[in-house]
């Protein structure tokens, strides 16, 4: 799973020649082997190495205040979404939903690649919801509903429709 | 169609300025707090309950929070320490984030079931194998980079943050990088801010609504930072040299001058020795002492002591028993003997449970002496002359009709405070308060139940104000050059900080060392005083020429072995005593104190009848070596630990059966079976000769350890080597290999001979812990005496004392299973009186369970009393017959709970309440 997501955020950055990853441990946490140094381990490390690779630093956050934002929700992503049970699902969209309230993205108004791994570990989640529910976490919706059409993030993962056009749903009836 | 919503301008009121909010007691706090004040960021800090809810999205609480300046908030722990780093223009690298990504995802996991399992479980113990795989991915990666610190030769964010989390944790697998991270004066203090200085117990009320960690996920320790490559197996790497160093030193064989010292009593501090002088805390004569008393102070010291002679360190190790006080005089009035008679009589049951313990002391004494009285006195007199003496007046209680001045443990009255009816003299129960006897209403004298009267009285106070420069002078010295466990140093720096007051050292007693002053002719010593004196008596009685000992610190180095609760009348009043006489007295040079051993999951109380005491130890079949083992092997060194008979079940099949036993018995027999019982030819290959390193290193940890009195942690280190050894052997099949040809019937020759050869020098490492073990394996080694003293030399020697050719004797199996049966009836036995409320009452004697059922408390009925002493005595002689006749479990279990109704009936019968009682477990 992890391997894919990087996979797809490379194809996102652009990066020419795609990596070789291997994976260690029971978790299959995964290793990215590198010409210049020892090899890298873990995803949120790998991702941002992969984002400076790139030369698109803007994506790791804007100032100090913005990268450890987005250090804080790729951490979020690797702790509490990729090995969440079923009883922590319901917190995670709602604490998402009410951060989410005044934010276009998760770092504010700019893009980060915070957005982009969210965005892979929070699809199983919005898959399963019922559309009574994908309401009641409106923002978290909105959000993902933005980034899945992000010019070139989706890639390994299937778009998810969120959004019932309100006009035309039946609350007259 | 896409919809964007455009950020609400609403940016919460922060002024600009940061805010950090902190929960005292939260382990990530401390990780916050500590970057915080290592970067020096300008920054507020606020402490708030584990409750409130600082981050406005977030349901479940999430302290440290950190409130930017734009009115963002960042909750993770290690985003907070990375933005304080970064602000202060320390961008954290990429083997940084590899780092606090590891912590994060790997780590926290097992921390959290560990920091659990320790402060709500008591299992304190299990800790260290919990974290061990990843204590050693941080180890090997300190030590493969070899620099000082986790990245570099900087302290950086990972630094902190690992730091921070491992410190309610961490054993000495990572001391000199830890040490150097706690160094810092603003680690120090982040972690005397947030743990308050009470380590686990302090974390308890944050743990406690933490969600209940799930093993499954944090079981797997796998390392992360470590190449995949090696990621497998935690094996060690053993480099070309370090094979050859150990080939080296292996082939040199003994050493024929290091002939272990025999011991010629008395042992006096020899010129160009390591002269060491050992205590352990004097047990109090009328308690039986229980398996925390054991392994907190004789134990803990005897493995210290034959370790050390096997260093060649010239020892004397004196303890003896505390027998002056109310208490003494209190059970002499309870059993209708005089005081000295009761402190004869306990005083040989202290003596045979060590015996039976192998606690080889040089010296085992009693503070009821001559010499106590004589070096009391002249302590006295020393400080009363210069004037470290106070006089006060004191009002007391005073019981006309028992005719003495009431401890505070024997008033009872209604607490001033909260109006509690059963308040002690010294504390309420109910509400924790700390009462002065006098101030009790309504007191009553707990033996007779009459109203004491107040009375003053004068007494004498050490001025420990006055002694205090010189003695903060002498502890920085102390604890800087010497070990003092953590919790010595802490208690200590503690007692320093509330600032010291002058303590009274006199009593109105008659049961004690009397105060030579005639002012004061009808007092005696407080025992606090008195006892700790008992070390000097007790040497004075081994040895005429005691002072060689006692009042030379140049030559001598003294060691104390103690349990926590101990630590201050041993590195605070005590050198007081001693610094006020200006006699040039030893004072300690290290303090080794230990945490509590818990019984399962609760307390050891003698009036429950809940645990294993001394005397009974013997009683449950279970060898005193392998008692020794467990005891060691869960001793509650650094935190509190839990003995748990199922615990003590699997160690011994699962350590010592199938690991140490099983590895040194298969080297002998296959001595025996395949070479008619002499060693074989060794021919040492490349796989041989790693082994010998690993085992060389192994060896050198275990002396690195005991060195400092680790003792627990040293006896991991003899169990890895079995598991070599074990490993070795399987590899290798000698068993097969004898079969074959003649190159393959020489390599089993130098797998055998090479194993017997690790035996050996197990034999020499087990020798602190299990003594009896330990010369069984060498007798059927028939190993030369000189291994003993050759091994354990500088850094640790392995080296071949077994040659080839020569002869073993015969082999026999050094362990016994333990079977979860037996362990569930002692178990049972053990676990208290409430268990066995409702099993038959015996015939012996009439209408039992109803004479138990109506007899009120404290109404003692002495006839009853008299029959049942005989019906207990009868009943414990059955059981001992049905076991000795090793009859059917069932019929024993039952007559088992018949005995124990019948003590309790007799228990109910003296006047003794039945009832679980707290115990006060502080002896001074």
């Amino acid at each position: 799973m992890a391997l894919r997501e990087l996979a797809s955020l490379e194809k996102y950055l652009g990066l020419k020649k795609p990596n070789k990853y291997s994976t260690q441990g029971d978790k299959k946490v995964p290793v990215l082997q590198n010409n210049n140094g020892p090899p890298l381990v873990g995803q949120v490390t790998i991702a941002c190495h992969l984002v400076k690779e790139a030369k698109r630093a803007e994506l790791l956050g804007d100032g100090a205040e913005g990268r450890a934002v987005v250090q804080q929700w790729l951490e979020y992503k690797v702790t509490k979404l990729d090995c969440c049970c079923k009883e922590d699902i319901k917190t995670i969209l709602k604490d998402l939903n009410l951060y989410l309230q005044d934010k276009v993205y998760l770092a504010g108004n700019q893009f980060t690649v915070a957005d982009t791994l969210m965005y892979y570990g929070i699809h199983p989640l919005i898959v399963d919801l019922a559309i009574q529910e994908k309401e009641q976490y409106v923002n978290v919706t909105r959000w993902f509903d933005h980034i899945q059409h992000y010019p070139g993030v989706r890639h390994h993962l299937p778009p998810v429709v969120v959004l019932r056009n309100r006009i035309y749903t039946g609350r007259l009836h | 169609m896409k919809v964007i919503f455009l950020p609400v301008a609403t940016h919460r009121v922060s002024n600009g300025q940061m805010k950090l909010f902190l929960s005292e007691g939260n382990p990530h706090c401390l990780k916050a707090l500590a970057a915080l004040q290592v970067t020096g960021v300008q920054c507020g800090v606020h402490y708030v309950n584990h409750e409130e809810r600082v981050v406005p999205f977030l349901s479940r609480p999430a302290v440290p929070a950190l409130l930017l300046p734009s009115g963002l908030h960042l909750f993770s722990p290690n985003a907070i320490c990375r933005y304080f780093f970064e602000v202060n223009g320390q961008e954290s690298s990429e083997l940084c984030n590899q780092w606090l990504e590891w912590e994060a995802t790997d780590l926290q996991p097992a921390l959290l079931q560990g920091l659990y399992l320790a402060v709500l479980q008591g299992k304190g113990s299990e800790v260290s194998n919990l974290l061990q795989g990843h204590l050693n991915v941080l180890e090997q990666s300190l030590s493969k980079g070899g620099t000082p610190y986790i990245t570099g030769d900087a302290v950086s964010v990972a630094d902190v943050v690992l730091w921070a989390a491992l410190y309610p944790v961490l054993s000495d697998s990572l001391k000199s990088w830890f040490d150097r991270v706690a160094a810092m004066h603003s680690c120090q203090s982040a972690a005397q801010k947030v743990l308050q200085g009470k380590g686990l117990q302090g974390m308890k009320s944050y743990m406690q609504r933490q969600p209940v960690p799930q093993s499954s996920q944090s079981r797997d320790a796998q390392p992360c930072n470590s190449n995949p490559a090696e990621g497998e197996e935690s094996e060690r790497f053993v480099s070309e040299e370090e094979m050859e160093a150990a080939t080296l030193t292996w082939s040199q064989g003994l050493s024929a001058d290091s002939q272990p010292l025999e011991r010629k009593h008395p042992i006096l501090p020899q010129e160009g020795k390591r002269n060491i002088l050992m205590t352990s805390a004097l047990p109090y004569v009328n308690n039986v002492p229980h398996l925390g008393n054991i392994i907190g102070c004789v134990l803990s010291a005897d493995v210290f002591s034959r370790y050390g002679r096997l260093r060649g360190w010239n020892m004397l190790f004196v303890c003896g028993t505390d027998e002056y006080g109310t208490a003494t005089e209190n059970k002499a009035r309870e059993e209708g003997l005089t005081p000295q008679q009761i402190c004869d009589k306990y005083h040989a049951v202290h003596s045979s449970i060590y015996k039976w313990f192998q606690i080889d002391f040089d010296f085992f004494g009693r503070t009821t002496t001559e010499k106590q009285t004589e070096i009391a006195q002249d302590i006295f007199w020393r400080l009363h002359k210069r004037g470290f003496l106070l006089e006060d007046t004191v009002e007391q209680l005073r019981c006309e009709n028992c005719q003495r001045f009431l401890a505070d443990r024997f008033v009872e009255g209604v607490c001033p405070h909260c109006r509690y009816p059963e308040a002690r003299g010294d504390q309420c129960d109910k509400c924790g308060r700390l009462i002065n006897a006098v101030d009790l209403r309504e007191p009553q004298c707990k033996v007779c139940r009459q109203t004491p009267v107040i009375r003053s009285s004068k007494h004498l106070f050490l001025d420990l104000p006055k002694l205090e420069t010189q003695l903060e002078q002498w502890l920085e010295k102390s604890t800087s050059s010497g070990d003092w466990t953590a919790n010595a140093k802490q208690i200590t720096r503690s007692w320093l900080r509330d600032g010291l007051k002058p303590r009274c050292i006199t009593r109105d007693l008659k049961w004690g060392t009397p105060v030579p002053h005639p002012d004061f002719k009808e007092k005696v010593f407080y025992v606090w005083f008195d006892a700790p004196i008992g070390y000097l008596s007790i040497t004075a009685n081994y040895t005429d020429q005691w002072d060689k000992w006692w009042k030379n610190p140049h030559q001598v180095e003294l060691y104390h072995f103690m349990a926590k609760d101990n630590v201050p009348f041993h590195s605070v009043v005590f050198p007081c005593s001693l610094l006020g006489t200006q006699d040039n007295y030893t004072l300690v040079n290290h303090l080794i104190a230990t945490e509590y051993l818990n019984y399962e999951d609760t307390k050891f109380s003698k009036s429950r009848g809940v645990g294993v005491f001394g005397d009974m130890a013997k009683d449950t079949g279970i060898p005193s070596d392998v008692w020794r083992f467990y005891l060691l092997y869960v001793r509650p060194e650094g935190q509190d630990s839990a003995f748990s008979w199922a615990d003590m079940a699997l160690k011994n099949n699962s350590e010592l059966l199938n690991n140490l036993g099983n590895f040194i018995n298969r080297a002998g027999m296959f001595v025996t079976k395949f070479f008619e019982g002499c060693v074989p030819v060794m021919e040492l290959q490349q796989e041989d000769k790693r082994l010998l390193a690993l085992v060389g290193w192994e060896l050198q940890q275990y002396i690195q350890l005991m060195d400092k009195v680790k003792i627990r942690d040293a006896l991991k280190h003899i169990l890895n080597i079995s598991r070599h050894g074990n490993q070795y052997i399987q590899v290798n099949e000698p068993w097969k290999k004898i079969k074959e040809g003649d190159a393959e019937r020489r390599r089993a020759g130098t797998v055998t001979g090479v194993s017997v050869n690790i035996a050996c020098l197990l034999s020499v490492m087990m020798l602190p812990y299990m003594p009896e073990v330990s010369q069984t394996i060498r007798d059927q080694l028939n190993a030369p005496q000189s291994c003993i003293g050759t091994m354990l030399q500088g850094s640790g020697a392995f080296v071949c004392s077994l040659n080839a050719g020569h002869r073993i004797g015969a082999v026999s199996p050094l362990f016994q299973k333990l079977e979860a049966d037996q362990i569930e009836a002692l178990k049972k036995r053990f676990g208290g009186q409430q268990k066995t409320a409702g099993s038959q009452p015996a015939a012996a004697v009439p209408e039992p369970t109803a004479a138990a059922e109506v007899a009120p408390l404290n109404a003692a009925d002495p006839e009853k009393a008299k029959q049942l002493t005989q019906a207990v005595a009868d009943q414990g002689d059955k059981v001992r017959a049905l076991k000795a006749q090793k009859a059917d479990k069932a019929v024993i279990t039952a007559e088992v709970a018949k005995l124990l109704d019948l003590k309790k009936q007799l228990a109910l019968a003296e006047g003794k309440s039945p009832e679980p009682a707290p115990q006060k477990g502080k002896k001074k």
